[in-house]
């Protein structure tokens, strides 16, 4: 059986880790390095970084940063935020990330994931989208953060970056974003349906079990999750989690 | 010294650290001078086959590499794209590769009713099941670890002999080879927690 990766997304905000609702209410963890030590321990699939104020400040993540990351992390890890050039994503690859993640810049400029897919190959270049309903109560895509909307269909522009070359998309439901009240299953599915490339699901998830569904009934390729993993019981302490081995396989069994 | 052959091409600095954290002499480089003086070679890789070919020529290294592994014979350890590369072509770009071993690198073909669960790019954790069980890459891995692969392309060979292990991804592919002294991994032991620690040891070992 295949189990899906199960993935920790750890936002920074001034190179601190952070937690938002809804994209909104920044609440201050702790230190990035910090977590990915324990992460190391806790041996996760995956991690995840996305700098939140990267692209509204019109810069990339800090390069000595992503090679902190590097030299600690025993898995593999993709970087997000402000990516525009084949450049950045050169510099940010060789200070050891697997993948780098694009959500702004795709969709200005939806050409760039195809000549960066063709520069690195596709493995290695993930497109997010982010979703929520606008003004009129229409699934769209956003970027800057969830501020700027694109006048994309989620599911079309899903689809767009499959056909520009992109490997794996990030779907993150913004109003579920830090609720933990689970996945919004039902995008999930669409978009796992119309591209063949890898999907991760993203927002919303508070229990294991909301993964599960969103592998079982929406086909998600992994399951990932900020709140569930820094965040511990009903008054949400700070305490850095991460299923164990035989959990993880108990999980996705059903 | 073992050298990590930069080309150009993604990831060097994670292989780079894993052997500092064992404590092997590695260098990363992409000088001829510093190449020949190897006594191991790891070629790394992210990215796109016929990129990677034409900056290894470009660089001046396909006549080196060829002597270095085909004539000295010195251990080299290729990880994704780079064991990729020793395949005599691909069907990304349609190119010929280094050809040092009986294969050839083609896209994942995933039937139509499994496309919706098995997707390509594959990207995850997944067995290998060894074909040679004594081979000095493994000794002392337990063969239900898990390790991580990205990757749309994997080799496919009717020689059976440079077969160290194989994998399932709809259908079961080549995901390590060994021929004489040269070895690659299709996933990538640098990012495969401690059991890709011990590969590397092993490899430095050898």
């Amino acid at each position: 059986m295949i189990r899906p990766r199960v993935i920790p997304i750890l936002l920074l905000k001034n190179l601190g880790l952070v937690k938002s609702v809804r994209f909104k209410n920044y609440n201050y963890i702790g230190d990035p390095i910090n977590a990915v030590k324990i992460f190391n321990d806790l041996r996760a699939d995956e991690l995840v970084f996305l700098d939140i104020m990267a692209s509204k400040e019109k810069r990339t993540i800090q390069l000595s940063f992503i090679e902190r990351v590097g030299d600690e992390c025993n898995m593999p890890f993709s970087v997000g935020g402000g990516i525009r050039t084949i450049n950045d994503i050169k510099t940010i690859l060789s200070a050891g990330a697997e993948k780098v993640i694009i959500n702004s810049y795709a969709a200005e400029n939806p050409e760039f994931i195809k000549n960066a897919a063709m520069e690195f190959g596709s493995s290695t270049i993930v497109a997010s989208i982010d979703v929520k309903n606008n003004f009129f109560g229409k699934e769209a895509t956003y970027t800057m953060g969830g501020t700027k909307s694109t006048g994309y269909n989620p599911v079309d522009f899903a689809k767009l970056m499959e056909e520009k070359g992109a490997g794996e998309l990030i779907i993150n439901s913004i109003e579920k974003d830090g609720t933990m009240e689970g996945y919004d299953l039902d995008l999930v599915k669409r978009i796992s349906e119309a591209v063949t490339i890898p999907v991760i699901a993203c927002g919303g998830a508070g229990t294991y079990e909301h993964m599960a569904n969103c592998f079982k009934d929406s086909f998600a390729s992994a399951v990932a999750a900020g709140s569930m993993f820094v965040y511990h019981g009903p008054r949400k302490a700070v305490l850095i989690n991460y299923p164990a081995k035989n959990e993880l396989l108990q999980i996705f069994s059903n | 010294m073992i050298v990590i052959v930069d080309y150009g091409m993604g990831n060097l600095r994670s292989v780079y650290n894993k052997l500092k954290r064992i404590e092997c002499d590695a260098k990363i480089s992409s000088d001829p001078e510093v190449i020949s003086k190897a006594e191991k070679i790891i070629l790394p890789g992210v990215g796109h086959f016929k990129n990677a070919m034409e900056k290894i020529k470009e660089y001046g290294l396909f006549e080196l590499l060829n002597q270095k592994v085909l004539k000295d014979k010195i251990p080299v350890l290729g990880i994704c794209l780079g064991v990729q590369l020793f395949t005599k072509k691909s069907e990304e770009g349609d190119v010929e590769g280094l050809g040092w071993i009986d294969a050839e690198t083609v896209r994942f073909s995933i039937p139509e009713h499994q496309k919706i669960r098995l997707k390509v790019p594959s990207v995850g954790w997944n067995s290998v099941s060894l074909v040679k069980t004594d081979s000095l890459l493994f000794k002392g891995i337990d063969p239900q670890e898990l390790f991580y692969f990205v990757h749309s392309y994997h080799l496919k060979s009717t020689n059976s002999s440079i077969v160290l292990g194989t994998s399932n991804y709809s259908y079961e592919f080549i995901s390590c080879i060994e021929k004489d002294n040269i070895f690659g991994t299709q996933f990538h032991p640098e990012k495969s927690q401690d059991q890709g620690m011990q590969l590397f040891k092993n490899f430095v070992k050898m």
